[in-house]
């Protein structure tokens, strides 16, 4: 599924994968958050946190309220940080309720929550907004990131989604079809149009000639 | 409303019955009402409904506790599955009766054979019940468990045992309708005392009244702790399923 992968995180950094769906990017994740162990090669991780992980689909315990399911993983978690954890997140009127109860746009955020509770030092975000609509897709993605600015941690975010990646991360890492390399690796050092412009002409460039390798 | 209706309809069945069959054969509900006064008078109703409630619930109680650890095990572990099966099998094609029989032989007509004898006999139903839903487990929320470092304990509590419970009750329900009827077989055949008792002596003496009697009373107070004790656990447990968004 996946070859020669290759790549080191500093500390507090967010890195987008964006490659085409079945590439393999959740299979990657997987292995670096201990799931999956059949695989050649090593994963170091140079921390002693905890993992926060958001899946894609929000694997909440349906039994339990939104409250206890952030509480569950995070023992430890004042009343007011979850309190502020979940004003953030819009789950505040929310917080009694059951997964039964919530619509996707919210398990999401109650997953979110979760994984941002434990106060990991790596976080891997697994398309968190995929099959969302476009407008609560980018409220989150403004949620995540006053999230993430409050409280930097290595994040690892896979999206197939360039714009998502462009705009949460700082370092990009794009992904070939099955199996899996790495084919670029570009700092996102500026948000503005210019820029974002300049790296969506890198991603096109790169992958036209990865598509004209393979025609030949 | 219409519960009622048909519980006067089974009253008024039984009277007409009893009718056709004779006072000997099927005493009516006056006769049986009056032999279950008799009986409470006596001291006797109380002390043998006690008797056996107490060793329904012990056996109950071992039953449910050997056959719910015994049932993850096997759901979970291999290798436990494939060793524990076809003992499992065998278990569950004993006729109750060899079972019971069995046991009076190698424990003696002892009070510790008819618990262990009834237990055995809800044992296996309850593993093979109690297997499936840890088959059935879901694989997404056990990562998720997993990921999060989740003390063994809380994942226990917390992600396992919600998923077991629907097959806990079903466990509890069938269990404790079997374990009752066994019961009184088990008093029947090897124990002084008890309703299963009673009602062989009745059986000799030919007293239909106090047969029924007895099996009535018996049922109101099976059908009571279903209601008060079962049911609202059963809501409480299921808080999480009635609603939608």
């Amino acid at each position: 599924m996946l070859r020669d992968i290759a790549f080191t995180l500093p500390r507090g950094e967010v890195a987008a994968f964006v490659g085409p769906s079945g590439c393999g990017k959740t299979t990657m994740l997987r292995i670096i958050a201990g799931l999956d162990r059949d695989f050649e090669g090593t994963v170091a991780r140079r921390f002693d946190g905890a993992i926060g992980m958001v899946f894609q689909e929000p694997r909440l315990l349906p039994w339990r309220t939104v409250d206890e399911n952030v509480r569950l993983v995070a023992p430890g978690a004042t009343d007011a940080k979850l309190t502020a954890l979940f004003d953030t997140l819009e789950l505040a009127p929310h917080r009694w309720h059951y997964p039964g109860e919530l619509s996707l746009g919210l398990a999401r955020r109650c997953a979110l929550a979760r994984a941002f509770a434990v106060e990991a030092s790596l976080l891997i975000l697994d398309e968190p907004f995929v099959s969302l609509d476009d407008a609560l897709a980018a409220r989150l993605r403004g949620e995540l990131i006053k999230l993430i600015d409050s409280r930097p941690v290595t994040t690892l975010l896979v999206t197939h989604d360039v714009d998502e990646a462009i705009g949460l991360a700082d370092r990009l890492f794009l992904l070939s079809a099955g199996p899996a390399r790495i084919l670029a690796e570009l700092p996102i050092k500026r948000r503005d149009p210019a820029s974002t412009a300049a790296i969506r002409a890198e991603i096109a460039r790169v992958t036209e000639s990865m598509r004209n390798v393979s025609c030949a | 409303m219409l519960r009622f209706a048909s519980i006067a309809l089974l009253i008024g069945a039984w009277y007409l019955g009893s009718l056709f069959a004779g006072e000997r054969m099927l005493p009516g509900p006056a006769a049986v009402l009056a032999a279950i006064v008799v009986e409470a008078r006596s001291g006797a109703l109380a002390l043998n409904l006690a008797t056996t409630l107490a060793r329904v619930a012990l056996a109950f109680g071992l039953a449910m506790a050997i056959g719910t650890a015994l049932g993850l095990l096997m759901g979970r572990v291999k290798i436990a599955d494939q060793l524990g099966d076809p003992w499992l099998v065998v278990l569950l094609n004993l006729p109750a009766l060899v079972i019971i029989i069995l046991a009076y032989v190698w424990g003696g007509l002892t009070e510790a054979a008819a618990i262990a004898a009834v237990a055995v006999n809800k044992l296996p139903n309850t593993i093979v019940t109690i297997r499936e839903g840890a088959r059935a487990l879901d694989p997404a929320l056990d990562e998720m468990a997993r990921v999060f470092a989740m003390p063994p304990m809380r994942a226990i509590r917390h992600v396992v045992m919600p998923q077991i419970a629907p097959y806990f009750a079903a466990a509890a329900r069938s269990g404790l309708s079997l374990v009752w009827k066994i019961v009184l077989v088990v008093e029947l055949l090897g124990r002084p005392n008890g309703v299963g008792f009673e009602m062989g002596i009745a059986f000799q003496l030919f007293d239909v009244t106090r047969i029924i009697a007895y099996a009535l009373v018996f049922v109101a107070v099976m059908l009571t702790i279903e209601t008060v004790l079962v049911q609202p656990l059963e809501r409480r447990a299921s808080r999480w399923r009635v609603r939608a968004a």
